[in-house]
């Protein structure tokens, strides 16, 4: 009988372990499922600006699937979705203020991405398809897992532009000051460097 | 003057898809065939600009006048998403055919970034009702310039024959990365 009971806490302990991993390669917003493309494109001219769109839609992320999978009970089917993003609206408001109190610098870098992380497809469709089904621990495990994932996508993007673009990352010069692709950071590069990015993706996981 | 102004700024210089990275997501999903392309344009300006004089009607008649602005983004994403199910509910009761063209891409438009981009940037901009009615209609024809092009260009795409990897979205993306350095050139003319 014990035994049974140790077996299921491991069950739930790997598919735990599960869902926080899946957001980083198997089901990744970006490079996989293609999610939340519009700050992906639009914040990751340096690093430091990717991290930080990541962590605050890792924050919204978190605590709108901490909520939702409290109250989806109660909610009727026909006013599911303008729930869910009334919920997801209300953290968005506080990320906003929170950034523009403590780093506004970043916030004024972000502008208008960060209201926008409302009607970021990952916010909504991980609440639609695991918070309004899951319970509070599971849903808050997969919230961090997809935001820290999206995260992962967005320095990783980042990094890459900032590199080619201006020969630093992290605002540390890794060529001579002559270096420059500007055409990374700007729009075009952008994206090219996610289409190649994606694509490289794409080969290791057909490999 | 000053509205050609914001026009050309709207529709080449500052491009809504391909400069500010608004409305990606039906950039991608929907372009692959001009055809739906051009209903999915259709919708979107209807919606955009309806939304933009109505998130600009409140704004300055109910959240300055009560100094509530950090409800903002709350407001006017609720307001969107019912706009988007009016629009839907009235558009089948007075114009079928219409609703026919539209119908399916309406209900995608509540989480199409550009509609709550342009109605937050509208505020940004200070402009007055006017102005964000062109502001709105001329970022609205820019998003349908970019998803035309966009989905003639995917349409040969498809006959190219490319490296497994690249295949698809990837390709897709650099295709778009060549357009927005197109519509670079235009930068400088305002």
């Amino acid at each position: 009988m014990s035994m049974l009971k140790t077996k299921k806490k491991e069950e739930a302990q790997m598919s735990n372990m599960q869902n926080f991993t899946k957001g980083f390669f198997k089901e990744n917003a970006v490079f996989v499922l293609l999610l939340g493309m519009c700050p992906t494109l639009g914040v990751t001219s340096s690093a430091i600006n990717g991290l930080g769109m990541g962590l605050a839609t890792t924050f919204v992320l978190i605590m709108s699937n901490m909520v939702i999978s409290m109250v989806s009970k109660q909610i009727p089917d026909k006013v599911k979705i303008p729930s869910f993003i009334v919920i997801i609206a209300s953290f968005v408001t506080m990320v906003d203020l929170i950034m523009a109190g403590y780093v506004p610098a970043l916030h004024e870098q972000l502008g208008v991405f960060i209201p926008l992380i409302v009607v970021n497809c990952v916010v909504l469709g991980r609440a639609e398809a695991f918070a309004s089904k899951n319970k509070v621990f599971p849903s808050i495990i997969d919230g961090a897992g997809m935001g820290l994932g999206f995260s992962m996508a967005l320095t990783m993007l980042g990094a890459v532009r900032e590199i080619l673009g201006s020969g630093k990352v992290f605002g540390i010069s890794l060529f001579s000051d002559t270096y420059g692709m500007l055409v990374f950071v700007l729009a075009p590069g952008a994206f090219i460097a996610l289409g190649y990015l994606i694509a490289f993706i794409n080969q290791l996981r057909k490999a | 003057m000053e509205f050609i102004v914001i026009i050309i700024s709207a529709i080449f210089v500052n491009n809504v898809v391909l400069m500010q990275f608004l409305g990606i997501c039906p950039f991608l999903g929907v372009s692959k065939k001009v055809s739906t392309a051009v209903g999915m344009t259709g919708a979107v300006t209807f919606v955009m600009i309806l939304a933009t004089i109505v998130t600009y009607l409140i704004q300055h008649y109910i959240l300055n006048p009560y100094e509530i602005g950090f409800m903002q983004t709350i407001t006017f994403i609720l307001i969107i998403a019912s706009l988007v199910q009016l629009v839907e509910i009235i558009l089948k009761k007075v114009s079928p055919a219409m609703y026919q063209a539209l119908g399916v891409f309406l209900p995608l438009i509540t989480t199409n970034c550009a509609i709550l981009g342009v109605a937050i940037m509208t505020i940004q901009k200070d402009y007055n009702l006017l102005e964000a009615v062109v502001f709105s209609g001329a970022t609205a024809i820019g998003f349908g310039l970019a998803l035309v092009i966009f989905a003639g260009l995917r349409e040969h795409l498809d006959l190219v024959d490319l490296p497994k990897g690249i295949k698809g979205t990837p390709a897709a993306l650099i295709v778009a990365g060549l357009l927005a350095m197109a519509f670079m050139g235009f930068s400088g003319i305002v």
